[in-house]
C-alpha cells in the first residue's frame, strides 16, 4: 500500500483534522445541497460563498476562527436574499444578485486590510481556496455542531420543504408556511455553505454542494437515497482530495504538494461527467422505463 | 347575484351541501375581479367552473382555498365558514410544472399528500404504503407509479396530482383547469376519470375550465363566470341566451349544434360596422 498512503499519512495531526472536518462538510454540503439544486437555488448558493468570503475576511481581521465568519456573514446574506426576493425566480435572481454585488465588495476590502494587515497573500488564499491542512483541530467541535444544525434544519423541515421544492403552489394551498420554510432552508444553506468554505474555500465551496447534489439527483428517483448519496459522494471525493493532496508533495522532486481544493474539485466534476455516461444511467432508470415505444 | 331564474337552486344552503360560495366579492387594486359569486355544491356533483381567462376562475378557487380573502362574502365548507387551511378540500393548481430532475417516484408525490404538511421524515408503514397504492390503483397510475413523476405525460402527471389530492380525503375536490395542456383524448380520460371519483367517493368535484363541451356529458351543475359576475345551476337553466346575455351585461347567442354549444357575441349592435362578428366568447 506505500504507493497509496505516502510515509506518515496516518500519523499525522493535521490529516487527521482534514479527515473530520472535510467529512462533516461533505455531508452537510450533500445533503443541503440536493435540496438547492431542487429548488433552483444554485445561485443563491453561490452568491452565499460571496457572502462568505466577506466573512472569513473579516474574521482575519478580528481574529476569530474564520467558521464564525463564514456562517455568520452567510446567515446575514441568506436572510437579506429571502427578504428581497419574492418567490418567483427572477425576484429571487435580483435579490441573489443584488446580496452577491454587496458581499463582493465587502470582500474587496476587507481581503484588502487583510493582506496589508497580515503582510502576505496568505489570508486571501486561505479564504478563497481553502487551507485543510491548516485548520486549528479545536474547530471539531463547532464545525460538527454547524453540521448537525444544518441537517437538524433539513430533517425537521423535510417534507413540507420536498412539497414546496415540488410545487409552491401544491404546498401553500395545504397550508403550509411557504416564506416560513424557505427562510429555514436558506439558514440550513448558510450554514452548509460556510462549512464547506472552511473545508475548500469560499470561492470553490459551490463545489461540494452543487457536485455531489447533481451526481446523485442522475442516478435516483427516491429523494431519500439522493440525500445519502449525494452526501457519500461529497465524502468520497474529500477524502480522495486529502489523500491525493497529501501524497502529491512525494511526486517528482519539487516536493510542492497540490492543494487539497484542486483535488476535490477535479474529483466532483470527474463524478458529475461519469454519473452521465449510458452505464451508470441505464442502470438507475432501467425500473424506470416502462413503456414500451 | 346575476343568476338563473331558479332562485331555489343557488345560495341557499341545500342537505348535502359540501361547499357554500355566498356573496363573495374581491376586488384587487381598485378593480372587481368578483362581484357577489353565489352558488353550492352538493356532495356527488360533478360541476364546471366555465370562464374565460380573465373571468376570476382562479381568483374563485384562491378564496375558496382561503389563501385570498374576500372584500365581502363567506365561504362555507361542509356547513362552516373556512379557517385557514381545510383538510376537507383536495387541490390540483393549473400548469404544476414538475421538474424531470425531481427525484421523486409518483407514489412518493401521492403520499406527500397525506402527510407533506407535517414535519420531520416520514416513516413508512404498511398503512401508509396501502393507502398509497389504493390511491394510485383509483386514478389508474399504478402502471407509472415507480418511475420519476416529472418524466410523466402531462395527463399521467394530472392522475398522480388527482391522486395526491384526494388521499386525504377530502369532501371537496378543486381543479383549476386540469385541462389545460393535455390532448383532447387525456383530456377525455381525466374527465371520466373525475365523474367517476365523483359518484364513488361521494364529493364534490369542481373544475374550472374555458371550455364546457368537453364536460357536457358529465357535468351536474354549471358555474358560469363572466367578468366576475356568475351564474349558477344545471346547463338547461344557465347556459341559455336570456341568462348569459344578463351576466354579460350585452346580448350574447347560445347556439346549440348537435350536442355542442357555442355563445357567441349577438348582434345587438348592427349599426356599429365592425367588419367581423364580434368576439366569439366561447367558441366550443
Amino acid at each position: 500500500m506505500h504507493w497509496l498512503f505516502e510515509p506518515g499519512f496516518f500519523s499525522s495531526q493535521p490529516v487527521h483534522t482534514a479527515f473530520v472536518i472535510g467529512t462533516v462538510a461533505a455531508i452537510a454540503s450533500g445533503v443541503v445541497g440536493v435540496f438547492t439544486v431542487l429548488r433552483g437555488q444554485s445561485f443563491a448558493g453561490h452568491a452565499l460563498t460571496d457572502v462568505s468570503t466577506a466573512g472569513g475576511s473579516a474574521s482575519f481581521l478580528l481574529g476569530i476562527s474564520p467558521l464564525l465568519g463564514f456562517v455568520g456573514f452567510g446567515l446575514v446574506g441568506a436572510g437579506t436574499i429571502d427578504a428581497i426576493g419574492t418567490q418567483r425566480v427572477k425576484g429571487r435572481d435580483l435579490a441573489t444578485g443584488i446580496v452577491l454585488g454587496a458581499a463582493t465588495g465587502v470582500a474587496a476590502l476587507l481581503l484588502y486590510y487583510d493582506t496589508i494587515d497580515s503582510a502576505t497573500t496568505g489570508a486571501t488564499q486561505t479564504i478563497l481556496f481553502g487551507s485543510i491542512f491548516e485548520i486549528d483541530p479545536s474547530t471539531i467541535p463547532i464545525v460538527i455542531a454547524f453540521c448537525v444544525i444544518a441537517i437538524g434544519i433539513i430533517a425537521f423541515l423535510y417534507r413540507p420543504l420536498l412539497l414546496a421544492s415540488t410545487s409552491n403552489e401544491l404546498a401553500a394551498a395545504r397550508g403550509i408556511p411557504v416564506r416560513l420554510i424557505s427562510l429555514g432552508f436558506m439558514a440550513a444553506l448558510a450554514v452548509a455553505v460556510g462549512l464547506s468554505s472552511l473545508a475548500i474555500g469560499a470561492i470553490l465551496s459551490t463545489t461540494l454542494l452543487i457536485g455531489p447534489a447533481a451526481t446523485a439527483l442522475r442516478l435516483t428517483n427516491r429523494t431519500g437515497l439522493a440525500l445519502i448519496t449525494a452526501a457519500a459522494i461529497g465524502v468520497l471525493v474529500t477524502w480522495l482530495g486529502v489523500l491525493l493532496a497529501y501524497d502529491s508533495y512525494y511526486w517528482g522532486s519539487s516536493q510542492i504538494a497540490y492543494p487539497v481544493s484542486f483535488f476535490i474539485v477535479i474529483l466532483t466534476i470527474l463524478a458529475y461527467l461519469a454519473s452521465g455516461l449510458p452505464v451508470l444511467r441505464n442502470l438507475t432508470t432501467r425500473r424506470e422505463q416502462r413503456r414500451v415505444l | 347575484m346575476i343568476g338563473a331564474d331558479d332562485t331555489d337552486a343557488a345560495g341557499v344552503p341545500a342537505e348535502g351541501e359540501v361547499l357554500g360560495v355566498e356573496g363573495v366579492s374581491v376586488a384587487l387594486g381598485g378593480r372587481e375581479i368578483l362581484d357577489r359569486v353565489t352558488f353550492s355544491l352538493a356532495a356527488g356533483e360533478f360541476t364546471g367552473l366555465i370562464g374565460a381567462n380573465g373571468a376570476g376562475k382562479t381568483t374563485l378557487i384562491r378564496v375558496i382555498l382561503g389563501l385570498q380573502a374576500p372584500s365581502a362574502g363567506t365561504v362555507r365548507i361542509n356547513g362552516r365558514n373556512r379557517g385557514r387551511w381545510n383538510r376537507a378540500i383536495g387541490y390540483v393548481p393549473q400548469k404544476v410544472q414538475l421538474d424531470p430532475d425531481l427525484p421523486m417516484r409518483a407514489r412518493d408525490l401521492v403520499g406527500l399528500g397525506l402527510d407533506g404538511h407535517r414535519f420531520g421524515m416520514p416513516v413508512p408503514s404498511a398503512k401508509r404504503k396501502a393507502l398509497v397504492d389504493e390511491m394510485l390503483a383509483a386514478v389508474d397510475a399504478h402502471d407509472f407509479a415507480d418511475a420519476r413523476v416529472g418524466t410523466l405525460s402531462g395527463g399521467e402527471q394530472q392522475r398522480v396530482l388527482i391522486a395526491h389530492a384526494l388521499i386525504s380525503r377530502p369532501r371537496l375536490l378543486l381543479l383549476d383547469e386540469p385541462l389545460a395542456n393535455l390532448d383532447l383524448r387525456s383530456g377525455q380520460e381525466i374527465i371520466a376519470l373525475l365523474h367517476r371519483i365523483a359518484v364513488e367517493h361521494r364529493i364534490a368535484v369542481l373544475l374550472s375550465a374555458h371550455e364546457m363541451n368537453a364536460l357536457l356529458p358529465v357535468m351536474d351543475r354549471v358555474v358560469y363566470l363572466a367578468d366576475g359576475r356568475a351564474a349558477a345551476g344545471t346547463t338547461e337553466q344557465v347556459i341559455r341566451t336570456e341568462v348569459l346575455s344578463d351576466l354579460y351585461g350585452h346580448h350574447v347567442e347560445v347556439l346549440r349544434l348537435g350536442g355542442r354549444i357555442l355563445v357567441v357575441a349577438g348582434d345587438a349592435d348592427p349599426g356599429a360596422g365592425h367588419h367581423d362578428h364580434g368576439p366569439v366568447r366561447r367558441a366550443g
